[in-house]
């Protein structure tokens, strides 16, 4: 599994999302209160770019007339067809059993171990005392 | 390792992999508010900043429902230079009509001058959409073909319309809504279908519109999804109302083309109506012929939203019963419910039944080359 530097801390804070490619694999990381998640951008369901599109909460209901709203920022809406996936996971809740979008698994490591492992980023410049979002696949 | 950032990435594939579809419905929108000012004469300009339009429906200042995505369109399709989905060309030609390898591109307008009180009023607008059409569509990029949109609640006036824009190969087919303020079948409809018959042009019923009428047989309903799927019983009435009334016994050469409504539910309803009509038809004597024959020799079809049932052999018994050159593919760009051109259609079809879905039938009825 290889480790990919894809931004200093600093540049993506709580609430907003990087994309990029990796491997000719479109991607997008979010910061979701300073947790970090990589998911494939690409829709499951028709290929939109799926992460350019709002992230909601998940609405469930248990019975008519009782309405549940969690995971608030944590649900990625697609920009077309409003397929709805969780960010942690790459599930989707219309459909779970088919559509499921690749996550990958995102995380942050100082600079120190980054700089010295095989993996630095060509176009992020790197420093020893800086935090990194690293992202495997 | 090497990371690439996405805002360098060019588009991955070159164009000429892809056959060439046509786009049976696609919705050119207006960049700004006045952009049909040109188009108007100073009289209907001054009426409306003072008076504005009074649509059939009342107490409306937007679309009854809410729409899922802003402008009921793709989040991804606002242009570059601003204003609403779908009102760039260039971006449209970059975004779908150049990926997807568009030959023909069919455009239907909302949002126009259908379904206003003032007749006058409404001609006037539907006039000038249709000038927009041209200057600002289909001069620009030859692929695109536009749709005749009348004031569909003034028959002569509609057929005047039509008449007038008769042999400008601009224009394509003539534009009604499915909700009207009667069934479509209606006497008052009548000068449309023989203008666009005289014309051979097809008459295409795209969804939507506001007659006044709640938009279920049962009344309002609570929800945006409600609306989404009550778009083919709408449809259904429509169609039944043609058939019932004699419109295509009447009009023996005219087209109807059903757009955005869905296609998974014709065969039920044909057959229902050949039931009725087995042990009714003395009601209706000049209905010569079972529904089924006039419906599948003279109505045509497009896809978006395109059916997908479960397992895909439901989905070819219901084309089978239709006929598979019965069928115009539609992506419905702008808007949310946006059909993928390399998505919708199962694997198991035959090359062509493809070409025909795709491309064939649509060059066919359009008349084009």
């Amino acid at each position: 599994m290889a480790r990919h530097v894809i931004a200093a801390v600093d540049e993506l804070p709580p609430g907003t999302r990087k994309f990029l490619e990796i491997d000719g694999r479109p991607i997008a990381v979010f910061n979701i209160k300073g947790e970090y998640f990589g998911l494939m951008n690409r829709c499951p369901h028709q290929g939109a770019a799926l992460c350019e599109g709002p992230l909601i909460g998940l609405a469930q209901s248990s019975n008519p007339g009782e309405i549940e709203y969690t995971k608030l920022g944590e649900i990625i809406r697609c920009p077309w067809h409003g397929w709805e996936f969780d960010i942690r996971t790459g599930q989707s809740y219309c459909d779970p059993r088919r559509f499921r979008v690749k996550a990958y698994s995102a995380h942050v490591e100082p600079g120190a171990s980054v700089v010295k492992g095989p993996y630095v980023a060509e176009t992020i410049p790197v420093k020893v005392e800086s935090d990194y979002v690293v992202v495997e696949l | 390792m090497n990371i690439q950032f996405r805002e360098n990435q060019e588009a991955a594939s070159p164009l000429t992999t892809k056959s060439a579809i046509a786009d049976c419905d696609i919705h050119p929108a207006r960049a700004t508010r006045t952009e049909l000012y040109p188009y108007l004469a100073k009289r209907w300009q001054h009426h409306l900043e003072i008076y504005g339009v009074h649509a059939y429906q009342g107490m409306m200042e937007g679309p009854p429902y809410p729409k899922a995505q802003p402008n009921a369109s793709r989040r991804d399709a606002y242009p570059p230079e601003g204003g609403p989905q779908g009102s760039s060309l260039s971006f449209m030609q970059e975004q779908l009509l150049d990926p997807n390898n568009v030959q023909l591109g069919v455009l239907n307008p909302l949002n126009t001058g259908q379904g206003i009180r003032n007749h006058e009023l409404s001609a006037a607008l539907c006039s000038a959409i249709n000038d927009w059409q041209i200057d600002k569509w289909t001069s620009k990029d030859k692929r695109l073909k536009a749709s005749i949109v009348v004031g569909n609640e003034d028959g002569l006036s509609a057929a005047a319309e039509i008449r007038e824009r008769a042999g400008d190969k601009n224009f394509v087919q003539v534009l009604l809504l499915s909700r009207n303020v009667e069934p479509l079948g209606q006497r008052r409809y009548w000068p449309i279908y023989q203008a666009a018959e005289e014309a051979g042009l097809p008459v295409g019923v795209h969804a939507f519109g506001f007659g006044g009428n709640p938009i279920t047989p049962s009344g309002w309903p609570s929800y945006y999804i409600e609306e989404m799927v009550g778009h083919s019983q709408c449809q259904q009435s429509a169609l039944a109302s043609l058939v019932l009334e004699g419109v295509f016994e009447r009009f023996p050469k005219l087209k109807m083309v059903m757009i955005e409504a869905g296609f998974g539910w014709a065969p039920s309803l044909a057959w229902r109506l050949d039931k009725a009509w087995q042990r009714l038809r003395s009601e209706v004597p000049h209905v010569k012929r079972p529904p089924s024959e006039y419906i599948r020799e003279q109505v045509w079809w497009t896809t978006q939203p395109m059916e997908d049932p479960e397992r895909r052999e439901d989905l070819f018994d219901v084309i089978k019963w239709i006929g598979w050159d019965r069928l115009l593919f539609a992506t419905d760009y702008p808007h949310w419910d946006y059909d993928e051109p390399s998505r919708v259609l199962p694997a198991g079809v035959s090359e062509a039944n493809r070409e025909a879905f795709y491309l064939g039938n649509a060059k066919k009825l359009y008349g084009i080359n």
